[in-house]
């Protein structure tokens, strides 16, 4: 499954919810939850201990409108908009969360 | 309507029922969708288990009191309301707090059943 998230996890538990309901699959980063997986940020331990449970994407234009391209955390990979397309198409379901 | 066009709809609500629209027009699509005779299922996880919340009182806030619309679910066949144990408790609630029979899971068998789902939606 994947699961979709668009806001800041030091703003919005949504993230924080998502990593505890979802038992696994696929996380994609979109919009301002695109700060989770940068390098130094309050959440990215978090993040590093999801990794065994999610496999995490990250939209690259969504990093590089915020400055942060370069700071993108290991372990996660960033995806371009047909990346994107592609997630949504090899998986079974997803949940863009609220 | 054929087996083979129902499709397992659940939709999650995570937002307390006054201060947005959210868990109104979730209702109302919840409701829609029972109507064309779909495999539903309702998710209340984080403040959205306050949608449940009984003894909801919306008169001095002038605004609709649609708690009592989620007792008629039963009628429309939508029996499958499933409530997230920490997020009650971490809430101060329990299930007799709520104002309709659901089933309490645990955050993993939540994560489990949104598996298994064809479509989910979010509220």
């Amino acid at each position: 499954m994947l699961h979709i998230i668009n806001k800041s996890p030091l703003a919005n538990g949504t993230l924080d919810s998502c990593l505890r309901v979802a038992t696994g699959g696929d996380i994609l980063l979109i919009e301002d939850a695109v700060y989770a997986a940068t390098k130094g940020n309050a959440f990215e331990n978090k993040m590093t201990e999801a990794m065994g449970r999610f496999k995490i994407y990250v939209l690259q234009p969504d990093l590089d409108a915020r400055g942060v391209g370069d700071r993108l955390i290991s372990g996660a990979t960033s995806v371009d908009y047909e990346g994107f397309v592609d997630l949504t198409a090899s998986n079974k379901n997803c949940q863009s969360w609220l | 309507m054929s087996d083979a066009t129902v499709k397992k709809f659940m939709f999650v609500n995570r937002k307390a029922p006054h201060g947005t629209i959210y868990a109104l027009e979730s209702l109302e699509v919840v409701l829609i969708t029972a109507a064309f005779d779909q495999d539903v299922s309702l998710v209340f996880l984080d403040d959205g288990v306050f949608q449940l919340k009984k003894t909801q009182q919306t008169k001095g806030i002038e605004t609709k009191n649609f708690s009592p619309t989620y007792r008629a679910l039963d009628g429309y066949d939508v029996e499958k309301l499933y409530v997230e144990k920490e997020s009650l408790e971490a809430r101060g609630l329990s299930e007799e707090d709520l104002l309709v029979d659901v089933t309490v899971l645990s955050a993993a068998e939540m994560g489990a059943l949104m598996d298994e789902q064809d479509v989910v939606l979010s509220f």
